[in-house]
């Protein structure tokens, strides 16, 4: 029985709503994770399976990244709570429709076993879904009337930052990206998210999933490519609002703290990555979440008016 | 129009007793500084030297942490909630009733007016300690995530333009979350910070919960560095901000950064016009506009523009600018002579650039430093005085023709702190505030403040909010382990 020749698919970037190449016309090779199976056998030293040839991002395919994530912030911000809710939801509808090529790509990339990708796919849907509907809760839980002694009607408010530059976890390829991505862009930001560098295809397929979902171009932009190449160019980004060093944990070459200190440049919004002291740790995405990711892509407005006959 | 002839109403000074040098303010007691050398403190009214303060080495400023870490350790994190929120009762209770001491110390070392010490500074300071008392026991209530526990020692530095309000800002959410703090106040303005030291003794507060440490900017470099500090809270230049942030790259340090602004007050054509005239007065001669969220950029709609202008400067006429400590007055003197240059220095600024200046005209005190409310028409976008924060008597107006321009212009700054809209129709109202980049809005208003709404700004006017529920954010961490009083250990990662 003769094998049927597949077809292959070309892994490219996601920016402004559609797939380009790098300009930088690179691409970089990306490798299967050994199976934690193989790991035990001792056989993991056999060359590693190739998956495909991935952009290789540039400073400049970054910099296109922010322009289309600015271009794309007023107009989803502006977007109802409960249609950007709506959203979201369609993300997950997709994600769950494309659940095989997700499993495919998580057990390639993180050598992971078929039953444990599976169950990481499903929290990676849930979690989607449990941020998509904070999009019309958030605001009544953290804001509200403000008691003042006077006679004013005060009413804060929280709302979206602007654009939010995200280095998503360098592990947990999948469940790890969600977990961040989907709280900064529920509120109304926009985001251009760093994947990670040696684990990015499963990026690439939310990509897929962001493009046949209703969520407008420019929303989530996404780079493949070295974190530590791209990461300094947004950090510095006089046109970037926040940025998320999650992904600084286990990237080659990635000094958090310089990041932070050029965020300083335009006194940016940074969530460090986990850990104490100097040292960057990978959160456990697998554990509940709660707001803090969400609050801290938010700006609490403060309205006042008087009160009179 | 007659001027009015107003008889003088002169404060007396008589209720404070200022010594003639003053100690660091460490572990419950005041202590002579090692090393540094001291600095004076004058009346900006009258030149007249009020004292001698001690300059903070690095030295200091360890022992200052040490007793808070100490206050922290063995007290103040393992006090009930109530209990820490009875202290900052009665503290709010004594400033309360040392009311009139305060502000009249208050204006004797800052300039400003003794009616404004009086009326604004001291009872919002009072407010703020009554306030986050309150919240004290209330805080697994306040939604901040589960498990709130305070970070440890805090590192405060305070600006010169409200000392003793920014203090009772920084100071009270701290406490109330069991957090012990050393505090840094404006090297112009030590001296109510002092005297506040003689609140906490009166109180009983534990020795070491806080401690005041005078200085300058290397005092103030000192704490920021001191890894002893968990959480740093800074009211001041957007510069010094960025500094601090920069400082603390790279370690677990947190920080709120409450920085400058170029607020812009926008007058629409269905304004209550002699309502926006008292609001705009208030916006930028409040203080001598020594105002972070003051209103220093007038965006006008071109059609009253002329008439705006024309009432304005028939209101700034009667402004009594002059000796702070007499009741009637309205402005008064400029913090310092640097500060009084800088103010020089962007008019100069302004009027090379071809802006057209006009002031009140009014008289000045021979001694001491002084600026005439002033304004400048015909500026635009590009010029320095509509995009640099002045932080003085100075305003600038810009007209536009339709909202959406008002906004563009409007959030074309770095800034982000505050912003003012005047019209008659509610609609608007709520699409500009919708549109406004910035931490608060004032609607038919200006420059409101209350303990119970949180301030801050967006972009470059730093980042975090005082004030309110949302104040307490900044002095807790949540999460992990519940045992009271253990350091925080972030896995999941933190905002700073």
């Amino acid at each position: 029985m003769s094998t049927r020749v597949d077809v292959r698919k070309t892994y490219k970037l996601y920016i402004g709503g559609t797939f380009p190449r790098s300009e930088s016309g690179r691409s970089y090779e990306v490798y299967a994770a050994p199976s934690a199976a193989a790991a035990r056998r001792g056989s993991a030293s056999r060359a590693p399976k190739f998956l495909a040839n991935a952009a290789l991002g540039s400073r400049k395919d970054a910099r296109d990244a922010v322009v289309a994530a600015r271009k794309a912030q007023p107009g989803w911000a502006g977007a109802t709570a409960y249609n950007r809710g709506q959203v979201l939801y369609r993300v997950a509808e997709v994600m769950e429709s494309r659940r095989a090529q997700l499993v495919q790509d998580v057990r390639d990339s993180e050598g992971l076993t078929p039953v444990r990708a599976e169950a990481v796919v499903s929290e990676a849907i849930d979690r989607w879904v449990w941020y998509a509907g904070w999009s019309d809760k958030f605001p009544q839980v953290l804001g509200g009337l403000n008691p003042v002694a006077g006679p004013y009607f005060d009413i804060s408010a929280p709302e979206a930052t602007g654009v939010v530059a995200v280095l998503a976890p360098q592990r947990s390829s999948l469940l790890g990206l969600v977990s961040v991505v989907a709280p900064v862009i529920v509120s109304g930001n926009t985001a251009v998210v760093l994947t990670s560098e040696n684990r990015p295809l499963p990026a690439i397929t939310l990509a897929e999933c962001l493009a046949t979902s209703d969520v407008p171009g420019g929303v989530v932009n996404i780079v493949t490519g070295r974190t530590a190449e791209m990461a300094p160019w947004l950090a510095s980004h006089r046109d970037v609002n926040a940025i998320d060093l999650t992904g600084a944990a286990n990237a080659d070459g990635v000094d958090w703290g310089e990041l932070e200190a050029a965020a300083a440049e335009n006194l940016k919004r940074v969530l460090r990555p986990g850990g104490t002291g100097p040292e960057a740790v990978e959160p456990d995405f697998g554990a509940t979440p709660d707001l803090a990711r969400l609050s801290t892509f938010l700006e609490t407005k403060t309205v006042w008016h008087p009160k009179g006959r | 129009m007659t001027p009015f002839e107003y008889a003088p109403a002169p404060e007396s000074r008589a209720v404070v007793d200022i010594a003639s040098s003053y100690g660091l303010y460490i572990g419950g007691k005041f202590v002579e500084a090692t090393g540094g050398a001291p600095f004076k403190t004058v009346n900006p009214a009258t030149e007249e030297v009020l004292a001698e303060v001690s300059e903070a080495s690095a030295d200091d400023v360890d022992a200052a942490v040490n007793a808070a870490r100490t206050a922290y350790t063995r007290v103040w994190s393992r006090m009930s909630g109530a209990d820490r929120g009875k202290y900052l009762f009665r503290i709010a209770r004594i400033l309360q009733e040392r009311a009139r001491e305060f502000a009249v110390l208050e204006t004797l070392d800052n300039g400003k007016p003794i009616k404004e010490a009086r009326d604004v500074d001291l009872p919002l300071a009072a407010a703020h300690f009554f306030y986050h008392a309150g919240w004290a026991d209330k805080l697994d209530h306040a939604s901040l995530g589960p498990n709130p526990r305070p970070l440890g020692v805090v590192g405060q530095i305070v600006p010169w333009n409200f000392p003793l309000l920014m203090l009772a800002w920084k100071i009270a959410p701290a406490l109330a979350c069991g957090n012990t703090v050393v505090l840094k106040p404006a090297e112009t303005t030590p001296l109510t910070a002092l005297l506040f030291a003689s609140v906490c003794e009166q109180a009983e507060l534990p020795p070491g919960v806080v401690n005041i440490v005078t200085g300058a900017g290397a005092t103030g470099q000192a704490i920021v560095d001191h890894p002893g500090i968990d959480k740093l809270a800074f009211t001041g230049s957007t510069a010094v901000g960025k500094m601090i942030a920069r400082s603390i790259a790279g370690t677990r340090k947190k920080a709120t950064l409450e920085l400058g602004g170029k607020a812009a007050n926008i007058i629409f054509d269905d304004a209550p016009i002699d309502q926006a005239v008292e609001g705009i007065v208030n916006g930028i001669f409040f203080n001598q506009g020594h105002v972070c969220c003051a209103g220093s950029r007038i965006l006008v709609q071109e059609s009253i523009a002329d008439e705006l202008d024309s009432r304005l400067k028939r209101r700034l006429a009667t402004l009594r600018v002059g000796d702070p400590m007499d009741k009637n007055t309205d402005v008064g003197a400029i913090n310092s002579r640097k500060q009084l240059d800088r103010i020089e220095e962007m008019v100069a600024v302004g009027e090379a650039e071809g802006a057209q200046r006009w002031d009140s005209g009014c008289e000045l005190p021979t001694n001491g430093f002084w600026f005439r409310p002033t304004v400048f028409s015909g500026v635009s976008q590009t010029h320095r005085i509509a995009q640099e924060e002045i932080f003085g008597p100075v305003v600038s107006v810009l007209t536009f023709r339709t909202p959406a321009e008002a906004v563009a212009k409007a959030n074309n700054t770095p800034y982000g702190l505050s912003a003012g809209v005047w019209t008659e129709k509610g609609s608007r109202i709520l699409w500009m505030a919708d549109q406004l980049r910035a931490g608060v809005v004032w609607a038919n208003t200006f420059n409101k403040f209350d303990p119970t709404s949180p301030f801050g700004g967006y972009k470059e006017s730093g980042y975090g909010r005082e004030g309110g529920r949302h104040g307490l954010e900044a002095y807790v961490t949540t999460g992990g382990p519940t045992r009271a009083g253990q350091r925080s250990g972030a896995t999941e990662g933190s905002a700073k």
